[in-house]
Formats: structure tokens, C-alpha cells, sequence
């Protein structure tokens, strides 16, 4: 009898931080996300960047922090918007606590190539 | 208005008993759970706490008169029953804050839990909180960079930080170990952590390991692009030995390194803590010793008090145990000291044992870091329990999978993402872990195996020292 081995061979990934171990989420599935950050009082900030550049502090806004923004489909629209216009960038969405001065939440939306 | 010299013994609490007082806002107040010896009377031991952790002493002497103790006595103020407990009460005591050095937590304790803690009229002593005033509190560096600044160097958001101690945590040498460092952060953890026993060994010199582990965290960095650490034990046997250690982690450019604050002491610690906070070092705190003062209900030191004594002390993360794990601690009482590690403002609640509302200002957070015998299994309800703001620590959960560390980290990081995706969603995630987990592990074949492996793993045990309720 051949040998058969029980453990699997691991291979490394490269992840775009917060859910990057997660599979792609559906259209839905994000939409439930942004609502929790519209929930949570956190202003919506769209930025984006060259793959290239995903390890530096700083991504390009796409505009500006959409401060105090409550409408889940104008945020959805940005969003894609965004993507239309860099296509081969990352796009992520940050959840913006301005009383702490730091980021409740951020997650990439669009993966570039 | 001077007084005559009367050479003798008198009661305590002719002096220090003052149930007429109201505390200022300037008075750091203690809450000591007093057991007296039969046949005393609780306002002279409460008294006698109060006059033996401040001015007094057992005989009155000719050279107080020589200042006004009026001004710098502490105080009983208030004496309370221990709900289910007949024979000890709670002694509520004010001190003046000219009684203790800016900034030095090292004092504040040599006078709170100096000698009155062998005085002979007590059985047994706990000092259960302090409320630290906003005036001392400002002369305390506290955390060198605090929860923001952490999260923004490590790049890590909306989730709590994921770690791993390295185990075998004794006898491997430093460039095995380096290995495992490196197998767990490619897996998907962002830190790892040298256990505290790990100092300077004759099997693995603190030098070598540092040079490994950069090595392996550099390295697991580039190939995941995600942002990595190791906690950099730097506990050492003299303070010199201490700083060059933090020199050379800072040197091979690393983000964090780790003390050991109750083992290595105060001083050492507000040391280290000003050190990082001068070179842009993360530092995370463990808490070595902290059971053998605060797991006795009725004696010793409640651990939210060495939680702010850390927090004023300077810390960046501090271990908090996980209460679901191995190790000692009920969820309400762990909440409470966890408040006072992240919030600026804690009230008082008895029911999660904090005695004081507690002003922080402006001083930066802790992350709680929960570690010791958590699993998977165990992701939704540390989740729940701790927040965001916490740092989930998986050793034998990380290390024991069948695969090795790095599955096992990869299982680890789809657990917690998974219930961050699902309690944002709106799911209630300590009801429905189950489902949570299954799903996840749809896609994930390393956490299908850890949930197979851990499936039957629990640790249920009756903690010791519960919150004092009525029974």
C-alpha cells in the first residue's frame, strides 16, 4: 500500500489584512458591513491604491472621507464608481472614528491585479 | 493651633476613624476588604489599616507634632458589609495625595500594601480598588503608545489581534524557534509572543533568538503583506541587561518587545515603559506572579488594582486572563478591569466589581490580551467577551493542529474573522457559534481539522474568587 500522508501542505498567502482569510463576500454581504459601520456612528472613507503599494500607511482617497454619510447606497455607489475609474488598484472601505482618531473598521472591497 | 505632647497608646480610631469626612477630588481612595482578629471592632482595624498604610504608628511619638498630620493622615471614611460574608467588611479609606511621589506607582503600593499587610489585628487584608485622582494620574507616563497608536503601527483593524506563545516554550534553540515564529505569522497570525520563562538561557541566548525571530517576522511579512511582530522578551536579571535588550530589538527594527511587570517590578517597568516610549516601541506586559497576590478572595491584592497600577505604570497590552480558558476568572470582574484598561471613564458598578468611578483623562488604553487553553471553539464567545480591543492569544490551539503551526494559525484567523463578519452583520455570535464556525469551515479545511481536534476540549472549573454577592 502506498504511503498517504495525513497532514497537508500549507502554502502561504498573501491577505490584505481584516477578512483577507475570508472567501470573496457576496454583493450582500457587504452591503451588511457597511451598514454596521453606518451604524456604529463612523463616518465611510473609500481609498484605494496600485497593488503594488498595499504595505504603505497612506492609500489614495477616493475623494474625501464621506463624513457623517448615511445612505448605504450612495456609499455602494462610490464604491464601484472607484473601482470604474481604478480598475487595477485595491479598493478598501474604512469605518472613520473621529472620537478615537482611528479606524473602527477597514476591509479591501475590490481586489486589483 | 498647637497641641500638648500626651506620651502613650491610644486607639487607632480616635484618629483615623473620621466617618464625617467627605473625600476630595484630589484624594486617591482605597477599598480594603478587612478581616479583623475575634473581639476587635471593625472602626479600630479599619482605623488601624488606614493609620499603618499612611502617618501612624502603634505608639503615639513626640515628632508629629513637629508637622500638622491633620493634613497628611489617611482616613477611614466609610466602613460596608461583604455581602455574604459575616466576618469581613469593606474599609473605605482616603488618602492625601502629598502622601505619594508624582508618578511613582512604586510608592503609591510600598504605602498601601507595605506592613499594614502583616499587622497583627488582621487575619487576612485585600486591597479590592484604588480610584487613582486626576491629579496623579497626570503625573503617570502610562502605555508608551496605547491601543490607537498600536493599531495604526500594526496596520490592523475593526478585529482583535491574533497571537500565539511559542511553544515548547523551554529548549528550543533560537533558530528552531525563529522556524516556529516564522510558521505561525505566515499562517495568518499578526503576533507571536516568547513565553515568560524565555530570557537568557543556556539552550538559547536572548541575542540569537532576537536575530532568528527578526529574521522569520521580516521574512513572513514580505511573503503575506501583511504587517507582523514578536513580543521581544526582554525581562532580565538587571536593568542594564533589560535596555540593552530593548536597544537590540530596536535595532533590528522591530515593533514590540515584552516585560514581565510584577515579576520584574515597578520600577523596572516605568523604566522600560519611558524607554519605549522615547523609541517608538510597542511593549507588551505579562503578568508572572499575579496569582499568588490576587487569587485569594479574602487576602492579597485584587488584580483591577494591579491592572491600573500597570495601565499608570505603562504598558501597551497587558494579560487579563480569558475566562473561558484554562486559567482563573469570572466574565463580570474581567469586564470591570478591562473597562479600566481601555475606557477614559469607568463608573462605579459593583456588579463588576469596581468600586470608584475611575477618571483616566486623557491616558492612552491597554489592549486585553487573553491567553492560556483556548481553542477554536472558543473564538465566538472571546469575541463577545473582550471586543475588538483585545489581543486573543492560541498556543496549544495554534501549535497542536495537525499540520502543523501555520494551518494552524490560518485556522485560527478564519475563526475570528469569520465571527467579526457575522457580528457585524447583526448575528448574535455566542448563540449561534456552532453555525458560525461550520460555515467558516466550508472554505477553510484548517479550521474543519482544528474543530475536530479541539471538539471535546473544555475547561469548566469553578472560579475561586467570585464577586462578593449575597448566596
Amino acid at each position: 500500500m502506498p504511503f498517504q500522508s495525513t497532514v497537508s501542505d500549507y502554502q502561504t498567502v498573501a491577505t490584505l489584512e481584516t477578512f483577507g482569510f475570508l472567501p470573496p463576500m457576496t454583493q450582500e454581504e457587504i452591503y451588511d458591513q457597511i451598514a454596521y459601520i453606518i451604524a456604529q456612528g463612523w463616518s465611510p472613507v473609500i481609498e484605494h491604491v496600485h497593488p503594488s503599494g498595499c504595505m504603505q500607511t497612506y492609500w489614495s482617497y477616493w475623494k474625501l472621507p464621506f463624513f457623517g454619510e448615511k445612505d448605504l447606497n450612495l456609499i455602494v455607489s462610490e464604491l464601484e464608481a472607484c473601482h470604474r475609474a481604478y480598475p487595477d488598484h485595491h479598493v478598501r472601505i474604512i469605518g472613520y472614528d473621529a472620537y478615537t482618531q482611528s479606524q473602527g473598521t477597514a476591509f479591501v472591497v475590490f481586489q486589483g491585479r | 493651633m498647637s497641641k500638648k505632647y500626651d506620651a502613650g497608646v491610644k486607639e487607632y480610631r480616635d484618629t483615623y476613624w473620621t466617618p464625617e469626612y467627605v473625600p476630595l477630588d484630589t484624594d486617591l481612595l482605597a477599598c480594603f476588604k478587612c478581616t479583623g482578629q475575634e473581639g476587635v471592632p471593625r472602626e479600630e482595624v479599619a482605623a488601624a489599616v488606614a493609620a499603618e498604610s499612611s502617618t501612624g504608628t502603634w505608639s503615639t511619638v513626640w515628632s508629629e507634632l513637629l508637622t500638622d498630620l491633620e493634613f497628611y493622615k489617611g482616613r477611614c471614611y466609610r466602613i460596608e458589609d461583604v455581602p455574604g460574608d459575616p466576618e469581613a467588611f469593606y474599609a473605605f479609606i482616603a488618602y492625601p495625595l502629598d502622601l505619594f511621589e508624582e508618578g511613582s506607582i512604586t510608592n503609591v503600593l510600598t504605602s498601601l500594601v507595605g506592613n499594614v499587610f502583616g499587622f497583627k489585628a488582621l487575619r487576612h487584608l485585600r486591597l479590592e480598588d484604588i480610584r487613582f485622582p486626576i491629579a496623579f494620574i497626570k503625573t503617570c507616563g502610562g502605555p508608551p503608545n496605547g491601543i490607537v497608536v498600536e493599531r495604526d503601527r500594526l496596520n490592523k483593524y475593526g478585529r482583535p489581534l491574533l497571537g500565539c506563545t511559542i511553544k515548547p516554550k523551554l529548549g528550543l534553540s533560537g533558530k528552531n524557534y525563529g522556524r516556529v515564529v516564522y510558521e505561525c505569522l505566515r499562517g495568518g497570525l499578526d503576533l507571536t509572543k516568547d513565553d515568560e520563562n524565555i530570557n537568557s538561557q543556556p539552550f538559547q541566548r536572548w541575542r540569537e533568538r532576537f536575530e532568528f525571530v527578526a529574521e522569520a517576522v521580516k521574512l513572513a511579512e514580505r511573503e503575506t503583506g501583511e504587517v507582523k511582530g514578536h513580543y521581544l522578551n526582554c525581562t532580565a536579571n538587571t536593568p542594564e541587561e533589560l535596555y540593552e535588550r530593548a536597544e537590540f530589538a530596536k535595532e533590528l527594527d522591530m515593533p514590540i518587545i515584552m516585560h514581565d511587570y510584577i515579576t520584574g517590578g515597578f520600577t523596572a517597568n516605568t523604566g522600560l515603559a519611558n524607554w519605549c516610549r522615547k523609541n517608538g516601541m510597542l511593549l507588551h506586559i505579562h503578568r508572572a506572579m499575579h496569582a499568588v497576590i490576587d487569587r485569594h478572595p479574602k487576602h492579597g491584592i485584587h488584580f483591577r488594582v494591579l491592572a491600573k497600577c500597570l495601565r499608570l505604570s505603562g504598558g501597551d497590552q497587558l494579560h487579563t486572563g480569558t475566562v473561558v480558558g484554562k486559567l482563573e476568572g469570572d466574565r463580570q470582574t474581567t469586564l470591570g478591569y478591562i473597562d479600566n484598561l481601555r475606557e477614559s471613564f469607568v463608573p462605579e458598578d459593583r456588579s463588576r466589581g469596581n468600586f470608584f468611578d475611575q477618571d483616566w483623562g486623557s491616558m492612552p488604553g491597554v489592549f486585553a490580551v487573553a491567553s492560556g487553553g483556548i481553542h477554536v471553539w472558543h473564538m465566538p464567545a472571546l469575541l463577545a467577551i473582550f471586543g475588538d480591543d483585545s489581543c486573543l492569544q492560541f498556543g496549544g490551539g495554534t501549535h497542536g493542529h495537525p499540520w502543523g503551526s501555520a494551518a494552524g494559525a490560518a485556522a485560527n484567523r478564519v475563526a475570528l474573522e469569520a465571527c467579526v463578519k457575522a457580528r457585524n452583520a447583526g448575528r448574535e455570535i455566542e448563540k449561534e457559534s456552532r453555525d458560525i464556525l461550520m460555515e467558516a469551515a466550508k472554505h477553510s479545511p484548517e479550521l474543519a481539522i482544528a474543530l475536530e481536534t479541539w471538539k471535546e476540549i473544555k475547561f469548566e472549573f469553578d472560579t475561586v474568587d467570585k464577586l462578593d454577592v449575597q448566596g
